[in-house]
Parts: structure tokens; C-alpha cells; sequence
């Protein structure tokens, strides 16, 4: 071959041994954030992402000692492109963690990626039950919640204070599906009874059609699941409608998480379940809040709450086996073992990877979700599928 | 489901249908009088919705000032984007028509981004158009969204005596059906392609501001509108306002209908009323006489 | 003279260059890194994707806005009949595997068959209508497959679907190739690619290619002439269609998972985007617009070569584009024409 031929060959050689080594000892650990900078979840995918960096600058920068790089991959919240995204962060970056991310259908390629390369996979939001369940995993770890615990949780609250017909109201997708079977389950178990199931495809917010049923069938309760845009719509139309004055709304806490101010009025009084609660009066919370507010200018919430723990737990893994991530098992079991101290409570983890935490009853006031009590103690979702 | 039902749901179709209409005439008059594909017709409702939200402190109560603000603002900005972008896509086939205003669409939305943010906001409706009337036992109709159907048939109406019964509607309507012949009698076509599309704009944008209180500015709020923008247009005709007007109201009852009785196959609802009618009319329900 | 045996010489060079690529491709994997390799991987796929619009649109000047659903229709058929998973209608259940390995030369035949005979369905009734019309025409069947997939339980809505055992061929208990080793799944995709480009090739030699560059450019013509039109561009369709449809399938393999996104109008505007980027009326354009469209994407969403610009990678890459449209018109090819000071085109 010609010299320039040998001499491209060599280079090519060369970048490709250059990034597939990394030296233990003091190297920086590779972190790979792929989460949503783009489209409906951006604010959210920001959220997580301070509150996890907020944890390793609270930790000097350095977790166990070595210093953390990050990646960073747009996810775009889209599923079809979710396999080559985390490739990126799994075999051209080569990172050590992954972490991500907001939408459920990308964080199951995720998982899948994960578990096929045997990468360290944290899930900082997406509640789909099957990461732990079908898809879990001894490198899988959620530092959320899954989809099946709010619902359950407002479905225990709302069969206590005595309703007997509800109807459930969400978009026609996993999450909305999980949510609304976890407080089937809990509301049944309570003696009450779900009349009627409403869906629109996902993400549809033309909502006038289905309060216009739920009006005509006059149920006790309606329970209700939509996050994001689609929730500030919902419950500003839930009450031009009418309906809040009549037939009272509980939600999954997304219902009213990071929607406030757009709700305004609307949203005054909604009781709505959640693993966290904004105002929630103990001292880890409490510095946490303060922290984020003074590093970021706002104020956080669970989103943040949730990238924080992500790193919390890769902390816990980190420490015990001192920083050397070669001791994988070791780190593996440290992480699933792990208390961790969270802005939401002390929280364990189910052997499935998912926290099992107190789900708080929340009311909302002014522009804050305010804490009420404990809805359910230590909830753990019953991890069904799940082999580990 | 009973007659009482049955009305309020008639009067949900029409109210989502007049608002479609209002972005879709706008999109219908730029596609049918000048021949543009224009991709970022949704960038133009989701500027206006969010004019709506930056524009609220400072208007406050003064509902219809700001939106007549909106509009100048809007016009102002669909006169400028012609001079600098789009007149430059009449040579252009549609192919390239279709890619340009797609990047568009990307740099809309990434401007918002970059301006306004990312997160959800809430746009409150006028104290004088607060609350609502009631309905049956349960429900209310609120005031704002009568305000919303009224508002759009009083837009419809103007439009239709702008474009048939003034000089100006008359060159639109003459420059649709053969633009050299136009320029030929010595009618400045560049400057009147600018008012249409300026109109246009104003109208998409005047549709987002009129939504916002009822459907809140997100990230890619424009994107669902677009689809089915397009969707009424085709079916209704192209060029054709009363076209739009009939497709945007049919659209609305498929949707709200749909969502109703056929939950899961609601979204396949408008795309197989379109290929229905395109089958059975292939230029639309009113076709265009000149083009 | 000497004009014109310039031109001879660099029409037979010019022959030789898809040749010379299918060699470049077929020697990288043992230069690449995996993740390059992957690269390479999604650029064919989508140059096969793209190849198969370009009949439609370059050959034949049918502009089709929802070609994604061929696509789609091929990867969801790859994943739903290798079976265990999603959730079948009576009818076609039968056909589905259990979950393990699909035999490949079937699982390929329902994949590029289920695409075709949509296309089939989709053609016959949208070239009754011409223009913009037939363009929104075959987005709305697009938008139909669409919702077929995301809102009801036969592809398990809007999350997608996971293929956990990928095809193998075996013959008499012996396994020839099996799609999960890298290496094979790698040379089987550059078949398939050199497959595609030959297939079309041969097809604008013949007189069907010849039939649709007529009508592209002057149908009333051809159908004066006595051509049977509406035949001629429905075979077109149901080609394109195919082909798409065998991208589909092998996308579905590769990521091992399908999601109803790979039907939307934005995946139809991608694959168009593409061929026009690389240059309509010409196959090399397309395989080169994919290169490019991919390596674009890379390059503005990479954070290493971009830094914190990377997060705004859609206001990077729709400049771009524009700037592009409003100075390479003709694309890619168009460019190197230009450059080559070629006389003809």
C-alpha cells in the first residue's frame, strides 16, 4: 500500500484505540446525559440535568474522588431515533453511566441498548413500568418513579374519602395507560368502582368532546393523567367548564407539576398524589431547595429532585467501591442497597431498581404544590414481569 | 347520548372547527393565490399564540387592542419575511418550496427557544369574558370560547367582502386565476403577492392569539395545527375560502365525533374523510375555476 | 472531437464510481470503529430508503409526501411476524413467528410484501388525483398507517416495539447468515444496497424507465401516444414502495426496535430532503444526499465539534438548508457539474 494509504490507516487506527481506552485511577468518570433539549420536554430534560449537576458541585465536582465528564446527547423525545442517539453515548463517546431520560419510549431503547452492552443505565423520569419490570435489569436503575405508583397512590386517597363511581380521563399511551390501571387497582381495592374509561390519542388536547361526557355520566370522581402541556389545558378547560365546581378532579401529581403558573386560578385546591411535594417541610428539602435556587435562579421541582437522586445514587455506588469502577458488581449492589437521603424523603430501592418512597397527598395553593400527608408509606410498585 | 348532549358536542365541533378555519384561510389564500406550499403556516399560529402571552402585561384587560396590535405586528412581520424569504420561492418548484419553509418551521422554533424559552405558559382570557353560562346540570359553556366562534365568523365575513367585493379582492381573485395577464395590465403583482402574504400571516397568527387562553403556548404547538391546516385546504380546495369553511367545520365534527365514539381510531378519523372526498372530488369540494 | 471523447471516457469512468464505493464500503469494517461502523450502517439504510424515492420523484416526477409509510410498514412487518410481541389481527397472526429467529428469506418476504401491497392499495387510489392534491393524498394514507400503529394495540401504541431475536438463514439445519453477528449483517445491508442501485438502474435502462421519464416530463404526451399511464406510475409506486419497504426492514433489524415515528410526515420530509439535497434525476444524488442529510445531522448535533452550539442544532441545520435550496438548487450532483464545468445538463 502507498505511504498515504499506511498513514490514513494508521490514523484511523490510532482514533479508534484512542477512544475506546480509558485508564482507571484518575481518569474522569463519563457521564452521558441523553435527554430532551428540543420540543415539548426540553424545560423538563433541563431540570434533571441541574439537579444532577447540582449534587456533584454540593460533592467539590468530584464524585469518590474522580472528576465527571459529561455528554450530552439530544434525545428530541423521539423514540425511532432513541437507538442511534444512545449509540452515540454508548459506543462513540463511551461513557461509563448513562442517564436519561424524560420520554418512556426512548428510555426503553435505552434500557434495551443498556442491557445489551451491560452499560450503567439511570432513568431520571420516564415511569414506564416495563424498566422494571420486563426490561429490568442488575445495571438498571430508576431514580423516579413508575407510572403504576401515583396512580395507585391517588386511587388509595380517593377511595378513603368514600367515592364509589369514578372515571379516568388520559392520552391513549403507556404512561397514561399505566397510570390509570395503578389507580383502577387501588380505587377497586377500595370499594369503589371505575364507570368508564376515557382516552384521546397522544397529544391530542382537544378536550371539549370527553368533559362534555364526563358531564353527561356524572360520576363521583374523575381521575386524570396528563402532563406537561396537555395538563395546563386540561385543567384550565376542566374548569371553564364547569366541572370543578361539580364533580371533584384528582390526578397523578404531573397534573399539576411544573404547570402552575400557567394554570393560574384553575388549578386552586387540586388534590393531586405524588412522590414529592414542593413544600415538603424537612431539612434535606429544605437546603436542597435553597441550593438549587441559588445556583439556577428558580426554583426547583421534581424533575430536579429526580436528576439530583440519579446523581445521589451513582455517589452511593461510587463510594463504596472507592472510585474503581471495575468492581461493577460490587458498585451494582452498593447502588440497589443504597438509603438514599432525597430532598423527598429517605427512599430504598425494590430489587427491581425502581424507589420505593412515600407518595405524599398534595393541595395545590397559590403557585406551589403544598404537602397534606402521606397518601401511601413506602410504596413499592409490584415490579411485575420482572425476573431479577 | 342524549339531544342535550348531543348539542353541546355540535357546539364543540363547530367552535374547533371555526378556529381551524381561521388559520386555514390564511394558509389557503397564500397555497391558492400565489402557489406556495408553505410549511411554516403552523410557525405563524405558534408566533401569534406567544405574541399573546408577551404581549399580556402590557395590554392587560384591553382584549381587542392587543389583538389588533398582534395583527399590525404580525403583518408588519409577514410583509417583511415576504421581501426577505419568500419571494424568492415563486420560480421554485414545490419540492423546494416544501424544504425551505421546513427549515423554516426548524428556525421558528429554535428562535422561540432561544427568546421566550421552553417552558408551558398560561395566557389568561379577559375578566370581562371570564366564567361561563350553564349547561345541563354539570357543565358550564365559558363566555371565552363564544367569544372565539363569534370573533371567527366575523373574520369570516370580512374576509369574504374583502376578496369579492373590493378593488383589492378583485386583483387577488384576478391574480389567482392568471398572474401574467395581471401584471400585463400593469397591477404591480410583487406588491400585491406581499399584502396576501402579510394578510395571511396575519390571519394565522390572529388564530393563535384568539387560542392561546384556551390552549396555552408550549414548545411545537405548531405542529398538529399545520397537518390538519393542510388537511382542511385540500379538502376544502385550494384558493377556495368558502371551501375552507365547509372542510374546517367537517373536520370539526369528525374530530369531536370521532374522539367520542371511536376513541382509538379518532386520529385515523380526518385523514380518511380526506382521502374519501379526494377520491371522490380530486381537486377538493370547491374547485377553483383558472388554475 | 477531443469534446466528445472526453466525454466517452468520463461517461465509462463515471460508470465505474458505484462500483468503486460498493468496494470502498465493503473494505471500511476493518478500518472503522463500531460506532463509525454503525454510521455507515444507517447511511445505507437510508441511501436504500432514498434510492427508492427517487424513482418516484426524480424518474417518474410524482412527488410523494408519504413514502414513510412503506418504510414503516416494512420495519413494524420485521418485528411484528418474527412474533411474541405487539398484537395481530386474526388474520395475519398465523403468519408470526414465536419470538425466536425468523427464517430470513421469509420474514423478509412478508416485510417488502406487506410494504408493496400497501403501496398498491395507497397508488391505485392516489394517482386519480395530480399535483399538490396527490401529494396531500398520499400524506393522508401516510398519517393513516400512521394511526394505525401509534393509537391502537396492533404495534403497541406510541412506544414502539422490540425485536429480541433477529433472522437467520438457514439451510438444512446449517446457519448461513445470521442477521445478529455484525459482520453479516453488515455485508448483507451493502447487498441489499448494491441490490437497490442495480435494481433501479436496470429499471431507467428499460422501456418502463423510459415510459416514466416520458411522462415525467409531458404525460398528455405519452397517453396521446398510446401508454397506459395510470399503469406505468402505479408499477412505479409499488417498486418504490418495495424498496422502501426492504429499508424498513432492515432498519427494524438494526435498532432492534420500531416506533410508529418512523411513519410520520417528518420521516417523508427527511428522505425527500434528502434527494433533493444530493440532487433529483439521478441515483448517485440520492445515495449521496443520505451521506450528506446523515453526516449533517452528526455534525451540527455533535458536541464535540460544536460545543454548546449543539444544543441549537435546529436552527444550524434549517440555515443550512435553506442556504443550501437557495444555492445548490440541483443539489449535490449539481455542484460537482458545475465544478466539472460539464457542457451537458
Amino acid at each position: 500500500m502507498t505511504p498515504s494509504t499506511r498513514l490514513a490507516l494508521a490514523a484511523a487506527c490510532a482514533a479508534a484505540f484512542a477512544t475506546s481506552a480509558h485508564a482507571q485511577g484518575n481518569a474522569p468518570i463519563k457521564v452521558g446525559l441523553m435527554l430532551p433539549a428540543t420540543g415539548t420536554f426540553a424545560a423538563l430534560g433541563d431540570m434533571i440535568e441541574k439537579g444532577f449537576r447540582l449534587h456533584v458541585q454540593e460533592q467539590g465536582g468530584k464524585l469518590a474522588g474522580r472528576e465527571i465528564q459529561y455528554f450530552k446527547v439530544d434525545d428530541e423525545s423521539d423514540p425511532s431515533k432513541a437507538t442511534d442517539n444512545v449509540n452515540k453515548l454508548i459506543k462513540r463517546d463511551q461513557v461509563d453511566v448513562l442517564v436519561g431520560t424524560v420520554h418512556s419510549g426512548v428510555a426503553l431503547a435505552m434500557a434495551k441498548a443498556a442491557k445489551e452492552s451491560n452499560t450503567l443505565l439511570i432513568v431520571p423520569n420516564a415511569g414506564a413500568d416495563a424498566i422494571t419490570g420486563p426490561m429490568c435489569g442488575a445495571n438498571i436503575i430508576r431514580s423516579s418513579f413508575s407510572n403504576w405508583q401515583p396512580g395507585y397512590s391517588t386511587g388509595v386517597v380517593a377511595a378513603q374519602k368514600g367515592y364509589k363511581r369514578a372515571m379516568t380521563i388520559t392520552w391513549n399511551y403507556a404512561a397514561g395507560a399505566e397510570t390509570v390501571k395503578g389507580f383502577r387497582e387501588a380505587f377497586e381495592k377500595g370499594g369503589g368502582q371505575v364507570i368508564k374509561d376515557l382516552n384521546l390519542p397522544f397529544p391530542n388536547v382537544e378536550f371539549q368532546a370527553l368533559l362534555t361526557e364526563i358531564a353527561a355520566q356524572k360520576p363521583d370522581v374523575v381521575f386524570a393523567f396528563f402532563a406537561g402541556g396537555g395538563a395546563v389545558k386540561f385543567v384550565k378547560d376542566y374548569d371553564a367548564a364547569g366541572l370543578k365546581k361539580t364533580v371533584p378532579l384528582f390526578g397523578s401529581g404531573f397534573l399539576t407539576d411544573g404547570t402552575l403558573q400557567a394554570q393560574g386560578a384553575s388549578a386552586q385546591g387540586l388534590f393531586t398524589t405524588l412522590h414529592y411535594a414542593d413544600s415538603l417541610d424537612i431539612p434535606k428539602n429544605n437546603s436542597f431547595r435553597k441550593n438549587f435556587a441559588l445556583a439556577y435562579k428558580q426554583n426547583a421541582d421534581v424533575y430536579a429532585v429526580q436528576g439530583y437522586d440519579a446523581a445521589q445514587i451513582l455517589s452511593a455506588g461510587l463510594n463504596a467501591v472507592k472510585g474503581d469502577m471495575g468492581k461493577r458488581d460490587a458498585m451494582l449492589a452498593a447502588m440497589r442497597k443504597a438509603t438514599v437521603d432525597s430532598p423527598r424523603g429517605k427512599f430504598t430501592l425494590s430489587p427491581a431498581g425502581n424507589p420505593v418512597q412515600d407518595m405524599y397527598l398534595r393541595e395545590v395553593k397559590g403557585e406551589n404544590n403544598e404537602y397534606r400527608s402521606v397518601a401511601v408509606k413506602a410504596l413499592a410498585d409490584p415490579a411485575r414481569g420482572c425476573k431479577l | 347520548m342524549d339531544l342535550a348532549t348531543f348539542l353541546v358536542q355540535c357546539l364543540n365541533a363547530v367552535q374547533y372547527g371555526l378556529l381551524l378555519f381561521l388559520v386555514a384561510s390564511g394558509l389557503t389564500l397564500i397555497f391558492g393565490i400565489m402557489g406556495v406550499i408553505n410549511l411554516a403556516h403552523g410557525s405563524f399560529y405558534m408566533i401569534g399564540a406567544y405574541m399573546a402571552f408577551v404581549l399580556a402585561p402590557w395590554f392587560g384587560d384591553w382584549y381587542l387592542t392587543k389583538l389588533l396590535a398582534g395583527v399590525i405586528l404580525a403583518a408588519v412581520f409577514g410583509y417583511l419575511l415576504e421581501w426577505a424569504f419568500f419571494s424568492y420561492l415563486y420560480q421554485r418548484d414545490h419540492l423546494q418550496q416544501v424544504l425551505m419553509t421546513y427549515a423554516l418551521i426548524l428556525v421558528f422554533e429554535e428562535l422561540r427557544s432561544l427568546t421566550v424559552g421552553n417552558d408551558v405558559h398560561g395566557v389568561q382570557a379577559p375578566t370581562w369574558l371570564a366564567g361561563g353560562f350553564k349547561l345541563g346540570e354539570l357543565m358550564s359553556y365559558p363566555w371565552y370560547r363564544v367569544f372565539a366562534s363569534v370573533a371567527c365568523i366575523v373574520l369570516a365575513v370580512a374576509l369574504y367582502w374583502v376578496v369579492n367585493r373590493t378593488k383589492l379582492g378583485m386583483m387577488i381573485r384576478a391574480g389567482a386565476s392568471n398572474r401574467d395577464m395581471v401584471r400585463g395590465l400593469g397591477i404591480d403583482i410583487q406588491r400585491l403577492y406581499r399584502i396576501v402574504f402579510a394578510g395571511g400571516v396575519a390571519l394565522a397568527a390572529l388564530a393563535g392569539m384568539i387560542a392561546a387562553p384556551l390552549s396555552s403556548v408550549y414548545p411545537n404547538m405548531g405542529g398538529s395545527v399545520l397537518i390538519i391546516c393542510f388537511v382542511v385546504v385540500v379538502i376544502g380546495g385550494i384558493g377556495s375560502i368558502t371551501g375552507a369553511l365547509i372542510a374546517s367545520l367537517l373536520v370539526g365534527f369528525v374530530d369531536t365525533f370521532g374522539k367520542v365514539f371511536f376513541a382509538e381510531f379518532s386520529g385515523i378519523g380526518v385523514y380518511l374523510l380526506m382521502a374519501i372526498i379526494l377520491i371522490w372530488k380530486p381537486e377538493g369540494l370547491m374547485k377553483q375555476h383558472g388554475r | 472531437m477531443g469534446a466528445e471523447h472526453a466525454a466517452t471516457s468520463a461517461s465509462r469512468f463515471g460508470r465505474l464510481v458505484p462500483l468503486l464505493g460498493l468496494a470502498v464500503l465493503a473494505a471500511l469494517p476493518a478500518v472503522l470503529t463500531p460506532y463509525t461502523q454503525d454510521l455507515v450502517l444507517k447511511i445505507a439504510v437510508f441511501a436504500i430508503f432514498a434510492l427508492s424515492l427517487e424513482l418516484l420523484v426524480g424518474t417518474t416526477g410524482l412527488v410523494s409526501l408519504g413514502h414513510a409509510a412503506f418504510f414503516g410498514i416494512g420495519a413494524y412487518a420485521a418485528v411484528l411476524f418474527t412474533g411474541g410481541v405487539g398484537s395481530l389481527p386474526a388474520a395475519l397472526a398465523w403468519l408470526a413467528g414465536d419470538g425466536g429467529a425468523a427464517p430470513l428469506l421469509k420474514l423478509l418476504a412478508l416485510s417488502v410484501g406487506f410494504a408493496a401491497l400497501y403501496a398498491l392499495f395507497v397508488g391505485a387510489l392516489s394517482l386519480r388525483t395530480t399535483g399538490v392534491y396527490f401529494i396531500m393524498v398520499t400524506l393522508a394514507f401516510a398519517q393513516m398507517a400512521y394511526f394505525v400503529f401509534h393509537d391502537t394495540k396492533v404495534g403497541g401504541g406510541s412506544d414502539g416495539i422490540f425485536l429480541y431475536a433477529k433472522p437467520v438463514l438457514e439451510i438444512g439445519g446449517t446457519t448461513l447468515i445470521d442477521l445478529d453477528r455484525k459482520s453479516h449483517f453488515y455485508y448483507f445491508t451493502l447487498g441489499a444496497l448494491a441490490f437497490t442501485y442495480g435494481v433501479l438502474a436496470l429499471v431507467n435502462r428499460s422501456r418502463l424507465g423510459h415510459a416514466l421519464a416520458g411522462i415525467r416530463v409531458n404525460e398528455q404526451r405519452m397517453r396521446a401516444a398510446g401508454f397506459r399511464t395510470y399503469g406505468y406510475k402505479l408499477a412505479a409506486f409499488v417498486i418504490a414502495g418495495a424498496l422502501a419497504g426492504l429499508a424498513g426492514f432492515l432498519v427494524g433489524v438494526k435498532d432492534g426496535a420500531v416506533n410508529p415515528e418512523l411513519l410520520s410526515w417528518h420521516e417523508s420530509g427527511a428522505v425527500l430532503l434528502m434527494i433533493i439535497l444530493g440532487g433529483i434525476g439521478s441515483l448517485r444524488g440520492a445515495v449521496l444526499g443520505a451521506v450528506a442529510f446523515t453526516l449533517l445531522k452528526e455534525l451540527f448535533q455533535s458536541e464535540a465539534l460544536l460545543g454548546p452550539l449543539a444544543g441549537h442544532w435546529q436552527l444550524t441545520l434549517g440555515l443550512t438548508i435553506i442556504a443550501f435550496v437557495a444555492l445548490l438548487p440541483k443539489g449535490l450532483i449539481g455542484l460537482k457539474q458545475r465544478l466539472a464545468g460539464a457542457s451537458h445538463g
